[in-house]
């Protein structure tokens, strides 16, 4: 009989938890006592990816900092559903900044601690920003970049629901290509979102050469806990981009908001990696190869492409797409490309 | 309080707002029907025995399995297991061996000598059992759980029935079958061996019995008729096999014509080739149309028996018989071809199926009886108030796992009947498909196969065939089970919510939801692999 190793827990081996693994072996989410950051009560709509990345996101960093732990938010729907004066809910210490300022914000409750520090009050307090894809890679790029640039001791987390959803599902730099959006209809000879020469941010975090750059999806938590850690536990600037469907913005089911984050990462349309100073370290794999068009079919903001005649060409571009992030990132390695 | 410059309100949490008002339909949590569960004959609660097994907890896992069936060491060898037919992981890779787990645990209750619970109070009431076969002894089992005496005849030397009179050594030893008899014992049930019931209702007044159960099985091998000289050597398979028991082992010859395509067929073949003989089966329709298990005639012919296919047996002689050519028509029946071919046979032994010996039932009212099986109620009772049958001598397949489940079923009608109610069983969970998980979550685990005996000494020894698994590739296999429709606490919709509505209620005891926050997005019903969620619409 061949040798076969028993993992250390088959049933269930992706799922949140597992009742049969040591306690210290489980997710922070599996956790009775987690933080609960955001707390119930929120007015994001039902399946919110952000609202979830988040509460995963700052969950875990609050296990890494020990309960020491700021956030500065962006104006976007995390700042908006969670805080509509005077409620919150946020369970941290939490600011609201500007819409495009949330880096420069961090940066100078980053300075406020360390000086703070110098004078021997207070202790290890560290600060996390936070915005939407519009904060980030729009009105507040100019700012984060500089907050790279110096190095500032900050990790900054991008919930990238691929619009401006907070005030109607406008188009971003971070729009995919083909998307219908308010601003960016299903008209004219290339209907939804141009393809334009695209912006992805982790690119342009990595070329900061900064310590720390991953990104990460709402579907793969344990990944998720893992680069919160991971970051946490470094120092300096720090960048994690996580996908987070947004079930309005999209067009999709309410339900099916963790299927597509995951079908984003199995179609290789969304690279899941982590890079140190500059360098691509590891990627996650792809489990089941699958075609971009299941991606996409279950999203009405693409149901232009899945018309009468459906836009073989631009599903084909969106697929080379795919391709070029499998080979660039190495997503499936172990197949023979 | 002072309050900053702007600022009118004291900050406030969000908990106030209850934003479980949205919802149109709600999550509930449930428990499905996993489809291993719904086929095994006898009952079993297959995922529910699995799941303590998963956690290394072998002796709770035994004692659910016991609840249903109290011989999960003989099944892990003789059931022919259709819940792996049926098991979702199939659609994955392969389905759990969960037949091979059961016999891991059985192994391990025999090695560790754990017993069954005896019955916590007595009814008072009395209840015969005829027969000790699977279906008897299960019966028993199970009234004596529910606190009746039972005493069991039987017209044989040894407990076990056709699992020790027909099914053979090397597929289950001996002192497998005699532990988990004697547990049985053990618990209160009186067994009188060498002691047949001639009639049923004499025995009944004269043991003053409330009731009976009825499992005498089918022992009368069936005869063909097939013309033959006073020196052929003509016996049936049932003898062979039950003299294989006693001192005086059957003499065969070398040249030994088994005839019959059933799983008796290839049993007496492999156990003439185990004597040094040179079996060779004769079978009137193909391997296709074969009634023995395909496994079974696989594991014969690695044995070194030979079959032929498509042959009747025309005439049999001292020492060689005469077979002719068949081919099949249209239909799949058999049709003469006309073609003939001698061979050379020092027996024959008819392997063509068996009748049910029903003399103890004569004169009793109300019976009814078709094709020489005793007609029974879904109750289990025959037409005669009192009597209950089960097992092969009523119409069913002939199984230990079926004759198990009757027992077991009789039991709880006869329970019931004794107390003048009717037993309601518990109404069946929805199935739980294939289609209501989300297998994302499994990791990829294929089956542990189980080693097998090498094969010399399968054609010289009465050694067993089938080996079993250790603790490690026992617990893999355990673990590979789905937990299809029920809940194994992943923590999945606990973790998913985005509206953290849900509440994890600590190791043991599930999770519940916070309909003051639910909103009723349907994410943990998607994200729950097993499918114990479902959503229900909101009475608006
Ligand atoms: C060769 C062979 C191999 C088989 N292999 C398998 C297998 O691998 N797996 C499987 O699931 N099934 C197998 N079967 C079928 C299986 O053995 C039977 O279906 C099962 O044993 C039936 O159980 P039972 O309790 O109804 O009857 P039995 O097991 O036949 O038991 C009946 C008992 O009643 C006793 N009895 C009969 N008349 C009287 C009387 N008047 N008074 C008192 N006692 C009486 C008999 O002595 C016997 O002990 C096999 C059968 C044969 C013949
Ligand atoms: C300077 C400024 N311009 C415009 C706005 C209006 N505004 C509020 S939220 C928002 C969009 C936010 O989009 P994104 O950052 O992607 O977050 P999302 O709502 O998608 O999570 C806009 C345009 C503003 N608050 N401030
Ligand atoms: S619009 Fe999108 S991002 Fe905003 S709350 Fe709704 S689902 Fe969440
Ligand atoms: S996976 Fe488990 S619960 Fe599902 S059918 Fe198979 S054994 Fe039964
Ligand atoms: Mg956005």
């Amino acid at each position: 009989m061949s040798l076969q190793t028993v993992s250390f827990y088959q049933t269930g081996t992706f799922t949140v938890g597992n009742r049969l693994l040591a306690a210290e072996e489980r997710s922070v989410q599996a956790n009775m006592q987690r933080t609960n950051s955001l707390n119930s009560g929120h007015r994001a709509c039902q399946g919110c990816g952000e609202a979830l990345g988040a509460r995963y996101a700052i969950d875990a960093a609050m296990i890494a900092s020990k309960g020491q732990l700021i956030a500065a938010n962006a104006t976007g729907c995390l700042e908006v559903f969670s805080t509509p004066y005077p409620e919150t809910s946020w369970q941290i210490p939490w600011i609201h900044s500007l819409f495009g300022n949330t880096a420069a914000v961090a940066t100078g409750i980053a300075a406020a601690i360390k000086v703070k520090k110098h004078k021997g009050q207070g202790g290890d307090v560290r600060v996390v920003a936070q915005g939407g894809d519009g904060g980030t890679t729009d009105i507040g790029f100019g700012c984060l970049s500089g907050m790279f640039e110096r190095n500032d001791d900050v990790l900054y987390i991008c919930y990238d629901n691929g619009g401006y959803m907070n005030t109607g599902v406008q188009r971003s730099s971070a729009t995919p290509p083909a998307a219908r959006t308010a601003t960016t209809m299903p008209v004219g000879p290339e209907p939804g979102n141009a393809f334009g020469q695209g912006k992805f941010v982790p690119a342009i975090a990595m070329a900061h050469e900064i310590p720390y750059v991953a990104t990460a999806t709402v579907a793969d938590l344990r990944d998720l806990e893992y680069k919160v850690t991971r970051a946490m536990g470094m120092r300096g600037a720090r960048y994690i981009h996580i996908l987070v469907p947004c079930p309005l913005g999209w067009g999709a089911a309410a339900q099916d908001t963790i299927l597509l984050a995951r079908l984003a990462k199995e179609t290789g349309i969304f690279p899941v990696f982590e890079a140190e100073y500059g360098e691509v370290k590891s990627a996650l794999q792809i489990r089941r190869p699958l075609p971009v068009e299941d991606y996409l079919r279950l999203q009405k903001r693409y149901a232009h492409l899945f018309g009468k005649t459906p836009a073989v060409a631009t599903i084909a571009r969106i697929q080379a797409q795919a391709d070029k992030n499998i080979r660039r990132y190495g997503l499936l390695a172990k197949e023979a490309a | 309080m002072d309050k900053p410059f702007a600022i009118t309100l004291d900050p406030g949490s969000s908990l106030a707002n209850h934003t479980g008002s949205w919802r149109t339909s709600r999550p509930v949590y449930l428990d499905r029907l996993p489809p291993c569960n719904n086929q095994c004959p006898a009952g079993e609660d297959i995922q529910g025995w699995l799941f303590h097994a998963e956690s290394g907890n072998y002796e709770k896992a035994w004692r659910h399995l016991t609840k249903d069936n109290p011989f999960p060491a003989t099944m892990g060898r003789v059931c022919y297991h259709s819940c792996e037919g049926v098991c979702n992981r199939a659609k994955l890779d392969a389905p759990v061996g969960i037949n091979s787990v059961e016999r891991f645990l059985g192994d391990e209750a025999i090695k560790q000598g754990w017993k069954l619970a005896p019955p916590a109070s007595e009814s008072g009431k009395h209840v015969l059992v005829v027969g000790a076969g699977p279906s008897g002894m299960s019966a028993a089992y199970h009234l004596r759980r529910l606190g009746h005496r039972v005493t069991v005849h039987d017209a044989g030397p040894f407990m076990g029935g056709m699992m020790r009179f027909g099914i053979p050594k090397y597929r289950l030893p001996r002192e497998v079958l005699d532990a988990e008899m004697q547990r049985v014992v053990d618990i209160g049930v009186e067994v009188k061996l060498n002691s047949k019931v001639d009639n049923i209702l004499d025995s009944m007044k004269a043991g003053k019995f409330d009731a009976a159960f009825l499992a005498v099985g089918a022992h009368i091998g069936k005869r063909a008729y097939i013309p033959a000289g006073d020196t052929a050597k003509i016996v049936d398979a049932i003898s062979v096999l039950r003299s294989m028991e006693g001192e005086d082992k059957p003499m065969l010859g070398r040249r030994v014509v088994v005839y019959g395509g059933g799983n008796t067929a290839i049993d007496v073949a492999r156990t003439a080739k185990r004597m040094g003989a040179d079996p060779i089966i004769v079978y009137r329709r193909n391997r296709e149309k074969a009634p023995a298990h395909d496994f079974e005639i696989e594991e014969a012919l690695q044995e070194g028996i030979m079959v032929k296919w498509l042959s009747t047996i025309k005439q049999a002689g001292e020492s060689s018989i005469t077979i002719e050519k068949m081919a099949l028509d249209e239909k799949g029946f058999p049709q003469p071809t006309g073609e003939f071919e001698t061979m050379d046979a020092d027996s024959v032994v008819l392997a063509l199926g068996q009748d049910v010996d029903l003399g103890l039932l004569n004169g009793v009212p109300g019976l009814e009886v078709s094709d020489g099986v005793v007609k029974v109620a879904a109750n289990m009772m025959t037409g005669h108030p009192g009597i209950f049958a089960g097992g092969d001598m009523v119409p069913a397949d002939r199984n230990v796992t079926v004759a198990i489940g009757h027992g077991k079923k009789a039991a709880r009608n006869i329970d019931a009947w004794l107390k003048g109610t009717t037993h309601v069983p518990a109404p069946k969970h929805e199935l739980a498909t294939f289609e209501r998980l989300n297998t994302w979550y499994y990791a990829d685990a294929p089956k542990t196969v189980r080693p097998m005996l090498d094969i010399i000494r399968r054609q010289s020894t009465f050694d067993e065939v089938q080996g079993g698994l250790d603790e490690s590739t026992a617990l893999f296999e355990a673990r590979r089970c789905l937990s299809c429709g029920n809940c194994f606490e992943c923590d999945n919709c606990y973790g998913v919510c985005p509206d953290n509505a849900v509440i994890k209620l600590g190791p043991g005891k599930r999770f519940a939801f916070n309909y003051d926050y639910c909103k009723g997005c349907g994410m943990c019903v998607s994200e729950c692999p097993c499918g114990a969620i479902k959503m229900e619409a909101e009475e608006i």
